[in-house]
């Protein structure tokens, strides 16, 4: 574990693998710290963002000297289902790669559970670990100009669901009809970090 | 009865912003808000509304508006010339609009984002906690078009009587506190060295995501010259350096994450002067002063 400083009122936690990440925001999120601003998961770092002029940081401080990294965190998640049809643009090209059918490449993406490592990229777009390895592949080479909302893909460790139309470089695998983020919804964004996530085949 | 004021003519960009929705980073979402948000406080404090009202950033000027109803504007931010239908008005202080006035801004100077607050706010639907546009993605009010109206909320104290107050105005070149990393040990000593007093310019490509500075590009050591960060959570007044070495100084619409290394972060404090600086502005890191 490294701190790295980022500006006055921030401070960057550097780890050495998601599991990590997770032990480590599931901790200090249990902490309820009053004068944290932001606490932002990501692939191998935790951000803090105190308060400016208070002693935020130094009360996280003593959060991530104290947590415990090797235990996986004690908690319980909410589980959310996604309804998907697997009819994406890359799917040949993922069973391809995988040395796989089809068929097959939808029962191992559908049968995994997955957990939101981290949310990013656009509001609602989570990074959800626990993809098969065959499913591991890397982004496509050249990224599409747009990636219609709902597409569901995957890159490198992760799978995820675009929230809105943007630009992308994931794999894409399949639609989801669920609304992953709508400001006007008392909980805008229908996945956070530690949420578990099961893809579920639309009939 | 209800009040509104319409929006006769915008200018380059006309947004509603207020102190923006910090603390869902999280969740994918920008902090947005005014990027001067002591221009926003004033101008709310002038016409008697709490520092927490939303009015309306306007860049570069240009913006015309009627009010539907008696109320009280301020203009803040640069120095601007103001009118009331067609009459000189000052900026910087309480100015009462009867129904059916028109309030136009021309073109600032010192500066390219004014702020116009109304008595009692304008009073769109909160999106997580705010009423801010955030232009990154897509939250809040959509920016504001010729024929809108906009609601306004009831008033709720006194315009402020001040005399006089001096419109803020950016020095030829700014010099910005610049605190190293997190990944200044991506960069090698000759740039870390540069950084501290070279002379950057605002690329015309800048906007409320991030200022883009033009100058000679920084280098990452060799070890890490083709290396991939996987992404990171960034803060606002972030110095991020894409593959082409040159810096981008995150503002209050940017990416909650990033792939590319930051190699320090600016004084917050400098944030509301960073918001001002237009494309062609000079600008110096000092990182010697921080330590």
């Amino acid at each position: 574990m490294r701190l790295l400083r980022c500006g006055q009122d921030s401070l960057l936690v550097e780890l050495d693998s998601l599991e990590q990440v997770g032990a480590l925001h599931t901790a200090l999120v249990a902490a309820r710290l009053p004068d944290l601003v932001e606490l932002v998961p990501a692939a191998r770092t935790v951000l803090v963002s105190a308060r400016p002029g208070s002693t935020g940081l130094a009360a996280a401080r003593a959060v991530i000297e104290s947590a415990d990294l090797s235990r996986p965190p004690d908690r319980s998640p909410r589980t959310i289902r996604l309804p998907i049809r697997y009819d994406g643009p890359d799917l040949d090209l993922v069973a391809e790669t995988a040395g796989l059918t089809v068929d097959e490449v939808v029962e191992l993406h559908s049968g995994a559970e997955y957990t939101v490592a981290f949310c990013g990229f656009a509001p609602g777009f989570g990074y959800l670990t626990g993809l098969p390895e065959p499913l591991r592949q890397p982004r496509l080479a050249r990224p599409r100009e747009r990636v219609p909302a709902g597409s569901v893909g995957v890159a490198g460790e992760f799978t995820g669901a675009y929230p809105r139309a943007s630009p992308g470089g994931w794999r894409l695998i399949g639609r989801t009809t669920a609304i992953l983020f709508d400001p006007r919804r008392t909980e805008p964004a229908l996945l956070a970090p530690g949420d578990l996530v099961h893809f579920e085949v639309a009939r | 009865m209800s009040r509104s004021c319409t929006i006769v003519r915008t200018g380059p960009q006309a947004l509603v912003q207020d102190r923006g929705r910090p603390g869902h980073a999280h969740l994918g979402v920008p902090p947005s808000g005014a990027l001067d948000q002591p221009a926003l406080a004033l101008a709310n404090r002038l016409v008697g509304n709490e520092e927490s009202a939303a009015g309306i950033e306007a860049l570069l000027g240009g913006l015309v508006l009627r009010a539907d109803c008696s109320c009280t504007v301020a203009v803040t931010g640069p120095a601007v010339p103001v009118t009331v239908d067609g009459h000189r008005v000052d900026s910087h202080t309480p100015v009462h609009l009867g129904a059916g006035q028109v309030l136009a801004l021309g073109s600032p100077q010192g500066g390219i984002r004014c702020y116009v607050a109304l008595s009692g706010g304008v009073d769109v639907p909160e999106h997580l906690g705010s009423r801010s546009t955030d232009v990154l993605s897509g939250i809040g009010p959509n920016p504001l078009r010729a024929n809108d109206s906009l609601a306004l909320g009831a008033p709720a104290g006194l315009p402020s009587g001040v005399d006089v107050l001096a419109a803020s105005a950016l020095p030829g070149e700014l010099v910005v506190p610049l605190l190293l990393g997190p990944r200044e040990d991506w960069f090698d000593a000759d740039s870390l060295a540069r950084l501290n007093g070279a002379r950057w310019t605002v690329s015309e490509r800048s906007n409320r995501i991030g200022l883009r500075l033009e100058g000679e590009p920084l280098r990452r050591v060799p070890a890490r010259e083709r290396l991939e960060l996987p992404s990171e959570g960034v803060v606002t007044g972030a110095v991020q350096v894409p593959a082409n070495g040159l810096p981008v100084l995150f503002l209050a619409d940017h990416p909650v994450t990033g792939g590319y290394p930051v190699v320090g972060v600016v004084a917050p404090n400098s944030l509301p002067r960073l918001g001002q600086a237009g494309p062609g502005a000079a600008l110096r890191f000092g990182t010697a002063q921080m330590v």
